[in-house]
């Protein structure tokens, strides 16, 4: 084995069962390329001796034949999800010196599973942000370099931006991360990566710090479907510590990959059309179109009218929501606590210093929308709009099987683009949180290369809890595609 | 509907968040443009539309109102910034 960083998860996987390699070695391989590639600032936390810990014992049940699901395989964590005993940020000042004495349901299930933790990955702060500059840890880079933009350092896309930088510079096998309105699929397409996420409900919430408790789902970020398919296998299952977590069994996700999309009948939304759309994303589109056409699926004109009202109603109702989940943070029970004359002055300035500038707009802009007079005018018309979105949705399914859509309406911009108009980040988001606010799982595929030499990916919806056929079609688009350049930077 | 400082100042009062004089102004410039850019929703009719707040329509499960954690002051204690014993402590309330 002379290069135990370009085996991708499946791949790691057999050669683990084989015996061709061992965990202890893929995990310092990774540990090696982490600290290479730490310009990129992708971890927050690395945790190189738990990994070497995970990884021997891991090579002990390898040695005597009973291998777990992912044993193991060295995967980095969104610093979203609690880790017992390990410093959990949400990249957030205000959750300074947080060790939480529990473990997220997610990650208990990956560990259970056999995987090896790496450390913990760099985010926007509260996993608000499209470009993951919102961190109290600074800016995460992307491994890419776009053709005409001389060194220029390129956002990963967010809020899971080191969860998919990481997985493109090779610095994690694959990566946890969170959505709630695209922050796996955006940074999935900026990377050229695979970001999944599922249906709302299919993996527990509990253990992850909140945001918008009605849209945050947990998803995993791969270099290939499979990949996502296996992730997502030990990630699902019901958690009755989250009351909102599907009482569904973990299908092998894996099993879906059949390559066989003839039949399927894929939608194609024309309000995804949006004005001032790049052609190159319009190219790619028709591209992904003709390729899941020659796979023999059938492509089906469908209408999803309210999808411009789709952003507006996200925030609102994902303000309002983190203004009511982050409460919480006040200075009392854990992370930072500034002193202050009175309980009440201790709050705000603890709050004050602790939340950086995106995070206060959100919180109050929710506070705004959920105060007496405005409720009905702002959070319930949200509430509204959002059940006509879902009846489009519902309309649509009826008559298609999954539909296609690009992920974002831009290849990655450079770090400190974009930071003087909250709006035009928000817009980044365009094609992904219709299916946030609907609850529908969604996957971005990396599809083709931008004029400037930069990743694109195309996302497929489906019906709920019906991630089989996601999975499926994205295998099928996945092949056709062909997907195979490598970033400049990272290993 | 525009938001004047004096709104915006009760508003971060309401979410005890200190904002300074200085970032005030830029605040309330901020918090209007997305104001306004939300209002496009009065476009839509939505008479008669019920309010959707669970996606998946399944239920929520009850369970029994019993207790089925604790008992580990130290671990919930861990955390605290300050404490006085078994409790977290806090700035004087009550003179």
């Amino acid at each position: 084995m002379t290069d135990l960083l370009s085996l991708d998860l499946a791949a790691a996987r057999d050669a683990l069962r084989d015996g061709k390699i061992s965990s202890l070695e893929l995990t310092d391989a990774y540990l090696g390329a982490m600290e290479a590639a730490s310009d990129l600032n992708c971890y927050i936390t690395t945790t190189p001796d738990k990994a070497r810990v995970m990884a021997a014992a891991a090579d002990q049940r390898l040695a005597q034949g009973d291998a777990l699901p992912l044993d193991g395989l060295p995967l980095g964590i969104k610093d979203l999800f609690c880790t017992e005993g390990i410093l959990t940020t949400a990249g957030s000042h205000i959750l300074d010196g947080f060790v939480p004495t529990y473990e997220s349901t997610v990650t208990s299930q990956l560990w259970r599973d056999g995987a090896v933790m790496l450390g913990k990955l760099n985010m926007d702060e509260f996993a608000m942000g499209s470009a993951n500059v919102n961190s109290y840890y600074g800016p995460v880079e992307s491994p890419w370099k776009s053709r005409d933009g001389g060194n220029a350092r390129l956002v990963p896309g967010g809020s899971s931006g080191g969860s998919a930088s990481a997985v493109s510079a090779r610095l994690a096998l694959a990566t946890t991360g969170t959505d709630t309105g695209g922050s796996i699929r955006q940074p999935g397409s900026f990377c050229g990566i695979v970001g999944m996420k599922p249906t709302y409900g299919r993996c527990s919430r509990w253990g992850i710090v909140a945001f918008s408790s009605s849209l945050d789902q947990a998803g995993p970020l791969t270099r290939t479907v499979r990949d996502a398919a296996i992730m997502l296998r030990s990630m699902a299952g019901h958690d009755p510590k989250d009351s909102t977590s599907a009482n569904l069994p973990a299908p092998d996700f894996e099993a879906a990959l059949t390559g066989d999309v003839r039949g399927m009948r894929i939608g194609v939304p024309k309000e995804y059309r949006i004005d001032g759309m790049p052609a190159e994303i319009e190219a790619l589109w028709a591209r992904g179109i003709e390729m899941m056409r020659d796979a023999g699926a059938e492509i089906v004109d469908i209408s999803l009218p309210h999808t411009k009202y789709a952003l507006p109603t996200y925030y609102i109702i994902a303000p309002a929501e983190a203004s009511s989940n982050l409460a919480r943070y006040d200075g009392v029970r854990y992370g930072l606590r500034v002193e202050g004359e009175t309980l009440d002055d201790m709050y705000a300035k603890t709050r004050g210093e602790g939340f950086g500038a995106e995070v206060k707009r959100r919180v109050l802009i929710g506070a705004y929308v959920l105060s007496a007079g405005y409720y009905d005018a702002y959070y319930l018309k949200a509430q509204r709009v959002r059940a006509l979105i879902k009846r489009d949705f519902d309309e649509a399914f009826g008559s298609v099987d999954a539909i296609l859509t690009p992920t974002a309406p831009s290849d990655a911009f450079a770090i400190g683009e974009n930071d003087d108009d909250p709006i035009k980040m928000y817009l980044n988001d365009v094609f992904t949180v219709p299916s946030s606010l609907t609850g529908l799982p969604a996957i971005s595929v990396p599809v083709g290369l931008s004029d400037r030499g930069l990743p694109l990916g195309l996302q497929l919806i489906g019906k709920l809890f019906d991630e089989a056929t996601v999975f499926r079609a994205a295998g099928v688009l996945e092949t056709a595609a062909g997907f195979s350049v490598r970033p400049a930077g990272g290993q | 509907m525009s938001l004047d400082k004096a709104t915006v100042s009760n508003i971060a009062h309401l979410a005890r968040i200190k904002v300074d004089d200085d970032q005030l102004e830029t605040m309330v410039g901020e918090l209007n443009n997305i104001l306004s850019w939300i209002e496009q929703l009065n476009e839509v009719d939505t008479e008669g539309v019920a309010p959707l707040a669970s996606v998946t329509g399944h239920p929520l499960p009850l369970r029994a109102d019993g207790i089925a954690d604790g008992g580990y002051p130290e671990r919930v204690l861990l955390n605290a910034p300050d404490r006085v014993a078994d409790f977290y402590s806090v700035p004087k309330v009550v003179e």
